[in-house]
């Protein structure tokens, strides 16, 4: 094509080309050509390497080492030994390195974007004015962190050596969430980059010298999942991995029983919510930010758009005519939309998902489409729920969309998913739009926005999209572990039924659903003895009652939308109540553990005080992000929760763990002490008369070991918290992965029940959803 | 279809489009019109990172926005040899051997924009240029005198052959609602300028909010108005990115409703080569193509041209040019 004459383009007015320049980045990807890992401040020799490609242009940009377990065990054990020692050098020290980074970022920043690009397929656009500002923000956040950590949060440590397994979407982006806050909390980090995209991470280590990062505080190690899986099997404290739902719930199983903390943030189908009141034009606009921003590779990706009825045909209209405006093409072309797709592989799983479909009605862009790795932006209307692409994330430009007619129906479409990552509300009406938030679940909510990201404020997900909270001080406590040392916990022995003495009167404790006594499903009873002493039965609950226990706490699922204030006055009149039945209680302790029971009603009475103050107390944040509007931390009910209670201090373990949990608006399925459970069965009484909502509450008794199981793996709970001295951590965080619910549990160590530890328990007991409101008028 | 005109001809609306003949006053649309200031602004502030045109592109938008620009004068000391400096300049905006070398002479701006009073020194000194004088009207740029006096003055300019009126609304139907009373105003307006063009402009600096500015804008195209513009120039707020972006975007749902393309013009502070760029991309980006010809889009500015000026003569010597080098206007 020969070059078009001024007067040619004075008359065609195209934009032509305008390409940015990437002599720099040859430059220093000619120097290195093959890498190796970044182990102990410096390169490894090259091992085994793979090709890392530009997905553009198919070119070769380097070759890169398959990290085997040996390579990782070295960066490990490098990150082992300089992690006291960086540990030790205290936030101030640390504050300083964090903020070298930062700036370093911004003085590379160029030459960061364009790697990025280059190795990914995203705009240049994006990566310079999206990804490479926000990883300066994340360092320069974390340098704040950092220098405030050691008065603001007094008690607390680090993880130790953390694992970050990190994806190919934003690859440095993601280096900062996990490296930043681990580095800032003192622990030292081994990272892996995502296969496609390891160069920047790998830039980012040669620089990180020049900010005084000692040797060993940070390692890469490349790779495939393989790679990661080495990593994730390594001698680690914390892994943090941000990637697909699948590779997460492996993740969880393989970590499950070994004490390493988990943070995971997953998939998503998000909802991307258009009221007919809504500013049309600009929902439109917002949407090419939702699912083309960075060609819908995005797991927040407002990807399931829902129209209300009387507007949809009017937006799709607006919104097709947008898109054939969209510009496809060479990523490093400053004036172009969407870049190319990361690899042919994903490339072909988008093409597999849409010709699969065959509902709805399908839109594709009008503009051009290169040759090679791209996909043109798609809009698929009239679909319904069960059409499989409501339900499966795409991970590509292809926006799904169906309608709704009322707010509620809305919230229903909405939540009719196994994920719960992010929404979009567009609504110009602040009442419908703040009634909405606290309903969609999801850990982010933009209002009037979309794909709102800062450092400050914390991002993470709900059900199948993981667990954890990036950014924030809610994002640091993540990187950290309590100070205090703890004991190992001694499993507490069920004492044999040898029935030397019956009671004056029989007495039948029964299981405790939805309010009312129930008789367990399977028919079995067990007595409870103690020294050859009958006192009592209690039903041997099966995953029946379970399940019928699980339904009971769903159906009273109001109780997170009573006020604090409500829940305060039950959990007062609970303590008044017990405390009026005090003297029974504690002899009842000392009938099923010959110690003592006074001094434990006495602080169960005192916990359920301290819940109740809590209950309208444990207040959200409104985070300063750098925007005219608001980002609020709100925090709210984890849902429903299955607790299996504490053997060692049976009534008042029992107590401080529903205390937490009510006290913050969940419904609980608590399993009780199985060597001494008949302060459980004794305590629903209490809350029979103390004005507590049925199902709010629910006790099955039992052997913690068999009820664990269909607790843990019930995918209509929410979290599940294990205090039980019987050697149950494993089992419920590997059952756990099926809808990856939260997990609470003990690996064997002790807690000292005196103690409330109660921000521990409310931070266990609650979500922050973060809802950011910009405004202007 | 390409709506590309001859340079050398002039650029009036009724060369390629239908003029707008406005339509019944329809308060439940106006009603129905949002406008969500956060998220207008988001956009605005990536259009300028979303588009960039370079090197020979660049020099022929630059060139395309000169013959967008209405080259106005609006001060109170204003003479007739002023105002002849100003035509001449629009006759030859840029010195003739650069236009030459550009590939594009006899390039001109769009119009003479001026004051009734000069109106007739600007039809003299433009005759056969095929440059349109536009005036300013109707009690610029308060908009408060008699309403039997702004439309007399409509008439006079007209008669003095100004083929294009600058009106100014009354802002305060708008701050108070009255949108029967803007209609009815406008309509007005709009009779009193026969044959000539009318912009309507809003001053949306002091309009108070977006959400205004967009009802503003539907109700002077459904009263008729053949451009919306922005501003006199003279409020504390002139032309802005977040403004145009509401504008243009009632522009567009005005044509999906009526199939009647509107103008539009922003006035007041766009001074930068770089702006115009800018302000380009967004329309051809939210409107499309027709929007980058003079019958659909103007510049309202005085000092823009000569830093087109600059860019250009660095596009064609590799130089940074100096003011002094180009003539004034």
């Amino acid at each position: 094509m020969t070059k078009p004459t001024i007067r040619e383009i004075f008359d065609s007015m195209d934009y032509g080309t305008a390409p940015e320049g990437n002599a720099e980045v040859k430059a220093w990807l000619a120097k290195h050509q093959r890498f190796g890992h970044w182990i102990d401040g410096a390169f490894t020799a090259p091992g085994k390497t793979f090709a890392t490609r530009n997905p553009a242009t198919g070119d070769i940009l380097a070759e890169v080492t398959q990290g085997t377990s040996e390579d990782v065990a070295a960066a490990v054990a490098s990150a082992r030994k300089a992690q006291t020692k960086w540990a030790k050098s205290g936030g101030a020290a640390r504050a300083r390195v964090l903020y070298a980074l930062a700036r370093l970022v911004q003085k590379h920043a160029r030459l960061f974007a364009v790697l990025e690009t280059m190795d990914n397929g995203k705009p240049i656009r994006e990566a310079r004015d999206i990804d490479i500002p926000l990883v300066a923000r994340h360092f320069y956040y974390h340098a704040g962190l950092a220098q405030l950590m050691d008065t603001e949060l007094p008690g607390l440590e680090p993880q130790g050596v953390c694992a970050a397994v990190i994806p190919w979407n934003f690859p440095l982006l993601m280096l900062a969430w996990k490296v930043a806050p681990a580095l800032a909390a003192g622990n030292t980090v081994v990272l892996k980059p995502a296969e496609y995209t390891p160069l920047t991470a790998l830039l980012f280590a040669e620089i990180s010298k020049e900010a005084g990062l000692p040797k060993g505080a940070l390692n890469i190690v490349t790779g495939d999942g393989e790679t990661g899986a080495a990593l994730v099997a390594s001698d680690v404290d914390k892994v943090a991995f941000t990637g697909s739902t699948s590779v997460g719930r492996k993740i969880r199983q393989a970590t499950a029983g070994t004490g390493k903390a988990l943070t995971l943030e997953l998939g998503g189908k998000s909802p991307y919510i258009v009221f007919d009141d809504a500013d049309l034009d600009s929902a439109v606009e917002g949407l090419v930010d939702a699912i083309w921003f960075n060609g819908g590779q995005v797991c927040c990706a407002g990807s399931r758009l829902l129209v209300q009825e009387g507007v949809a045909d009017r937006f799709h209209a607006k919104l097709k005519r947008r898109m054939d405006a969209l510009r496809i093409g060479d990523p490093l072309d400053k004036s172009i939309d969407v870049g190319a797709i990361v690899d042919p592989v994903q490339l072909a799983t988008i093409k597999g998902l849409v010709e699969a479909n065959r509902a709805g009605e399908i839109h594709v862009a009008a503009c051009a489409l290169p040759e090679g790795c791209f996909y043109p932006p798609t809009l698929i209307t009239g679909l319904s729920t069960a059409d499989m692409l409501m339900q499966e994330e795409i991970f590509g430009p292809v926006l799904v969309s169906t309608t709704f007619r009322t707010p509620a129906e809305a919230v229903e479409i909405a939540n009719n998913t196994r994920y719960g990552l992010a929404a979009s509300i567009w609504t110009e009406n602040i009442n419908l739009a703040l009634d909405l938030a606290p309903k969609i679940k999801a850990g982010v909510i933009w209002v009037n926005a979309t794909n709102l990201f800062d450092a400050a404020a914390g991002f993470g997900g709900l059900r199948e999209s993981g667990f954890g909270r990036e950014g924030g001080w809610e994002g640091l406590r993540a990187y950290l572990k309590p100070g205090a040392k703890t004991k190992a916990l001694a499993p507490v022995a069920i004492p044999e039924a040898l029935v030397e003495e019956a009671p004056a009167m029989d007495r039948t404790a029964k299981l405790f659903i939805g309010g009312k006594q129930a008789r367990p499903d399977g028919g079995y009873s067990r007595a409870v003895t103690f020294k050859g002493k009958l006192l009592g039965h209690v039903g041997l609950g099966n995953r029946k009652d379970i399940r019928n226990a699980v339904e009971a706490a769903h159906a009273a699922k109001g109780w997170g939308r009573t006020t604090g204030h409500n829940r305060a006055q039950i959990l007062y009149y609970i303590a008044e109540n017990l405390s009026a039945r005090s003297t029974e209680f504690a002899q009842r302790i000392k009938d099923q553990t010959g110690k003592s029971g006074t001094d434990e009603v006495a602080a169960a009475v005192d916990r359920l005080f301290t819940y109740a103050a809590w209950a309208d107390k444990y207040e959200g944040a409104v985070k300063p992000v750098p925007m005219r509007g608001l980002a609020v931390a709100v925090n709210e009910p984890v849902g429903v929760i299955g607790a299996l209670c504490p053997d060692e201090a049976p009534l008042l373990g029992l107590v401080s763990v529903m205390g937490a949990g009510i006290a913050m608006g969940n419904t609980m399925v608590l399993v009780p002490s199985e060597a001494a459970p008949l302060s459980a069965t004794d305590f629903y009484q209490v809350l029979e008369t103390s004005d507590l909502p049925a199902g709010v509450v629910n006790i099955v008794t039992g052997s913690a070991q068999e009820l664990a199981k269909p607790l843990a793996g019930h995918l209509d709970v929410d979290a599940v918290w294990s205090f039980s001295s019987q050697p149950l951590s494993t089992l419920i965080e590997k059952e756990a992965a099926g809808n990856l619910k939260r997990t609470w549990v003990n690996h064997g160590r002790a807690r000292d029940w005196t103690r409330a530890d109660a921000r521990e328990f409310l931070a266990q007991a609650t979500e922050v959803k973060t809802i950011w409101v910009p405004y202007g008028e | 279809m390409q709506t590309t005109l001859d340079i050398s001809t002039h650029h009036l609306p009724q060369v390629t489009h239908a003029r707008n003949p406005g339509m019944g006053l329809d308060l439940d649309w106006v009603a129905s019109v949002h406008a969500n200031t956060s998220a207008i602004e988001r956009r605005a502030a990536t259009i300028g990172a979303r588009r960039s045109v370079k090197k020979d592109f660049q020099a022929a938008w630059l060139l395309k926005a000169i013959s967008l620009i209405d080259l106005t004068t609006l001060s109170g000391d204003d003479t007739a040899g002023r105002v002849k400096r100003l035509c001449a300049k629009a006759r030859q905006p840029v010195r003739a051997d650069m236009l030459q070398a550009l590939g594009l002479p006899g390039l001109k701006v769009g119009a003479v924009c001026v004051y009734h009073d000069m109106v007739a020194t600007a039809v003299e000194a433009l005759e056969g240029s095929g440059i349109p004088v536009a005036a300013v009207s109707t009690g610029f740029p308060a908009g408060l005198s008699p309403l039997h006096l702004r439309m007399q003055e409509i008439g006079e300019s007209v008669r003095a052959g100004a083929r294009e009126i600058d009106i100014v609304i009354s802002r305060r139907h708008v701050l108070t609602q009255n949108w029967q009373a803007l209609y009815d105003e406008m309509r007005e307006m709009r009779a009193a300028c026969g044959d000539a063009h009318v912009k309507a402009i809003l001053a949306t600096g002091e309009l108070g909010t977006l959400r205004n500015v967009a009802r503003a804008s539907l109700i002077c195209m459904m009263a008729g108005a053949d451009f919306i513009k922005t501003s006199t120039g003279k409020e504390s707020v002139n032309a802005t990115l977040p403004v145009t972006l509401t504008m243009v975007r009632a522009i567009r749902d005005y044509e999906d409703r009526t199939g009647i393309k509107v103008g539009y013009k922003p006035a007041g502070g766009i001074a930068k080569a770089k702006d115009a760029l800018t302000y380009m991309a967004l329309m051809k980006e939210e409107l499309g193509q027709p929007w980058l010809q003079p019958d659909l889009f103007r510049f309202g500015a005085s000092s823009l041209l000569g830093d087109i000026e600059r860019q250009l003569e660095h596009h064609l010597t590799g130089h940074y040019s100096a003011s002094n080098r180009h003539a004034m206007g």
